[in-house]
């Protein structure tokens, strides 16, 4: 093995169909972006070189503004809630119902394999408040309120996408932490029980701190997908209303593909990728400091 | 060991694959453009009128011309229309005559790159001209600037209230002639009961079409193209009067209780099942009026007031709301001689087809009518024969980014979540 892997040419016929097929769909058109971030126009129009002024038009854009505005409360909301009740359900799997989890988790996991499109359009339907009205909104007629248009207020909106992308998710994140929490050593929990620790202590000083790394990658998988959310919004507000539910995804892709700035809408894009990897950087620093601070 | 000779025969096979993979991916790419042999349409499947009336006419009329170059209609999906063709004239693979561009500068960039065929000067050199009505033409012309015509009108519709007769009635209103009758109706009707106006507030552009109109009547006709040219802003008080007017019908709740989550199809079937009294649409609505499937209010209890004059503006109730749909263009690559003899077939007899078969009033001259019309339909097309300019709607002369802008935002309008000057703000800051 040691020989073959030493042979350039087997390296080169083993890497090679896969770095070339990687290299056409994803590095050239990673590059190719980049470079029309300093461009303006289209295929039809032509490009032109502009410098910098995409990035400058970027941070006076009040409609980008708002997009990473709306971005970053819907990964900061949408992954702490993952995560929370993620952690909470993989606790209950593991300490409570134990053996007799697997139904629950195949239940609550179902949401995961749906389709995007079929939730929302789900979603829609129960929140709709025309032109029939919804459960919820026949449930909160029943109560005595007042019929509420739910997708047309953009906070109502914002909370029926955090609340439908919880619904979905939350099964898999409750799946990956489970994984973690089940890995911890049953006589670590058993000797920390013998000691006294029961409950929120249990968990507080034994559980949380042994599953710390699987909780970060959680926290990494999710604040990466969330910030990079498309579909969901798409399906269920388009954005709407207004611009009010709008991420960067979605703004690049009108920008790119509905306005035909490809300029601009690799901008977006560029920006869109600096902001996944400054958080990446954080979590990762915040992380390794804290564990500085515990082995003090 | 392998040879020289064996390493060799290896390497050209790699190199060999690499190419077929190569050669297999860019054939991907490949595709879409039109054949000589051919007469190619690319139309959206949500509009079967063309196709259909292209089918019809190469059936009948345009049998000599299919013989040269048979038909060969296609649809795409209609929702990201313009990014769809964007990319099609990139590639240089447009289709001999397509729907136009939606957005009328994206049209401009395919005039301005010398995709589109020029109908003016083609018209000229084969001797076609007249069949185009003039308020048809002239309103392609406003719509894409320049002065020559690039489209063919194969809509043309007129814009207003159409409002049920029984429920004004009902409440002793007639139909209103300026702003303040409209809003004095609205004010009655919404107290006695009756939702004023019928309303796609999520689609947004019904909504907008309100605050363009009340511009045009109030800063007369070539308000909107001062700010498209500059020379004014959607921010300036009076511009903002014409949003805060419409905004004031939203707060006011008249455009029902949720009509930011109305589409078009919900609001049409809540006009023609009594849901509403004034339902501002374009005369395509005519075919769903006319069906009586659909239409459950009587096609005779519906009357059509042209958008209301606003009290001391510089413009007048008689220029007329006008717009084309989306029209077709012929590409300038694909023309030629068969093509030249479909063009000539299409401009003759179009109008009369899409008339007879379809109920389409459309911008050609019609040469042999229906014997028995609809009285709504021939109202219809008496105003278009009388009007004497018509007036183009509020996004036409913006970029596509201030008409997303300005269509995403209309429904706060109704909503009454957006005040006047926060909407005109958006939209200016998108057209800049």
């Amino acid at each position: 093995m040691e020989r073959l892997l030493g042979n350039p040419r087997a390296v080169l016929v083993l890497l090679g169909p896969a770095l070339l097929v990687y290299s056409l769909v994803m590095l050239i058109p990673i590059v190719w972006s980049l470079v029309y971030t300093v461009y303006e126009g289209n295929a039809v129009s032509g490009f032109e070189f502009v410098g910098i002024d995409n990035f400058v038009r970027f941070f006076n854009d009040p409609t980008a503004l708002e997009a990473v505005g709306f971005t970053i409360r819907y990964a900061l909301i949408l992954t702490v809630l993952q995560v929370v009740v993620g952690y909470a359900l993989a606790l209950l799997y593991v300490f409570y119902l134990k053996k007799a989890s697997s139904l629950v988790r195949t239940l609550v996991f179902f949401p995961v394999i749906l389709p995007t499109v079929a939730v929302a359009l789900l979603f829609r339907r129960f929140f709709e408040a025309a032109p029939t009205e919804g459960p919820i909104n026949s449930i909160m007629e029943f109560v005595g309120l007042s019929t509420f248009d739910w997708f047309g207020q953009p906070d109502a909106s914002f909370w029926v996408i955090i609340m439908m992308d919880l619904w979905r998710s939350m099964g898999f994140y409750a799946v990956l932490l489970y994984a973690g929490v089940v890995e911890i050593p049953e006589d670590i929990i058993e000797s920390a029980r013998i000691d006294g620790a029961a409950g929120w202590r249990l968990v507080r000083h034994i559980i949380l701190p042994l599953s710390l790394p699987v909780l970060l990658s959680a926290t990494i998988f999710s604040i990466n997908g969330t910030l990079k959310v498309f579909d969901s919004v798409v399906a269920l507000t388009n954005g709407g209303p207004g611009t009010s539910t709008t991420p960067l995804t979605v703004y690049m892709f009108q920008t790119s593909f509905s306005f035909g700035q490809y300029g601009y809408g690799s901008t977006v894009a560029l920006m869109l990728t600096v902001m996944c990897l400054l958080v990446t950087i954080f979590i990762f620093r915040a992380s390794r400091r804290d564990l500085t601070r515990n082995e003090k | 060991m392998i040879t020289a000779r064996r390493a060799r025969r290896r390497n050209l096979s790699i190199v060999a694959a690499v190419g077929v993979g190569v050669i297999a991916l860019t054939g991907c790419s490949g595709g879409g453009a039109s054949s000589s042999k051919e007469f190619t349409y690319l139309g959206q499947t949500q509009n079967t009128a063309i196709s259909g009336t292209l089918d019809i006419l190469a059936k009948d009329q345009c049998a000599a011309a299919e013989k040269a170059a048979p038909l060969k209609a296609d649809a795409i999906d209609g929702t990201t229309w313009d990014q769809q063709l964007q990319l099609l004239a990139g590639q240089d693979a447009l289709s001999d005559m397509s729907m136009a561009g939606g957005t009328p500068s994206l049209m401009q960039e395919f005039i301005d790159s010398g995709k589109v065929l020029n109908l003016s000067e083609t018209f000229e050199k084969e001797g076609l001209e007249g069949r185009v009505l003039p308020a048809a033409e002239s309103t392609i012309k406003a719509l894409y600037g320049g002065g020559d015509l690039y489209a063919l009108p194969t809509e043309f519709n007129i814009e207003g209230f159409w409002y049920n007769k029984q429920l004004l009635a009902d409440n002793g209103i007639e139909a209103p002639v300026t702003w303040d009758d409209l809003v004095d109706a609205a004010a009655t009707l919404d107290a006695n009961g009756v939702q004023p106006f019928v309303a796609a507030g999520k689609d947004g552009w019904p909504i907008t079409r309100l605050v363009g109109d009340y511009i045009a009547r109030d800063l007369g006709p070539d308000a909107l193209q001062k700010v498209a040219d500059g020379d004014a802003s959607l921010t300036d008080p009076e511009y903002v009067a014409a949003a805060d007017a419409v905004a004031e019908l939203g707060t006011e709740g008249y455009f029902g209780p949720a009509a930011g989550s109305i589409d078009y199809n919900t609001a049409l079937n809540q006009f023609l099942t009594g849901g509403g009294a004034f339902f501002y649409m374009g005369s395509w609505a005519l075919a769903a009026f006319n069906d009586p499937e659909q239409n459950k209010i009587g096609v005779d209890n519906i009357g059509f007031a042209p958008f209301p004059a606003v009290e001391g503006g510089a413009g007048s109730i008689d220029q007329v709301p006008a717009n084309v749909g989306i029209p077709v263009m012929f590409t300038e690559k694909g023309y030629d001689d068969d093509v030249a003899q479909w063009l000539d077939c299409v401009t003759a007899n179009y109008g009369d087809v899409a008339l007879n078969e379809f109920g389409q009033v459309t911008g050609f001259v019609v040469n042999n009518p229906p014997a028995d019309q609809p009285a709504l339909t021939q109202e219809v097309q008496d105003i278009i024969a009388d009007a004497p300019s018509s007036v183009l709607w509020f996004e036409a002369a913006f970029t596509p980014e201030a008409t997303s802008v300005s269509q995403k935002n209309g429904g706060g309008l109704a909503s009454g979540t957006l005040t006047g000057e926060a909407f005109m703000k958006l939209v200016q800051d998108a057209n800049n």
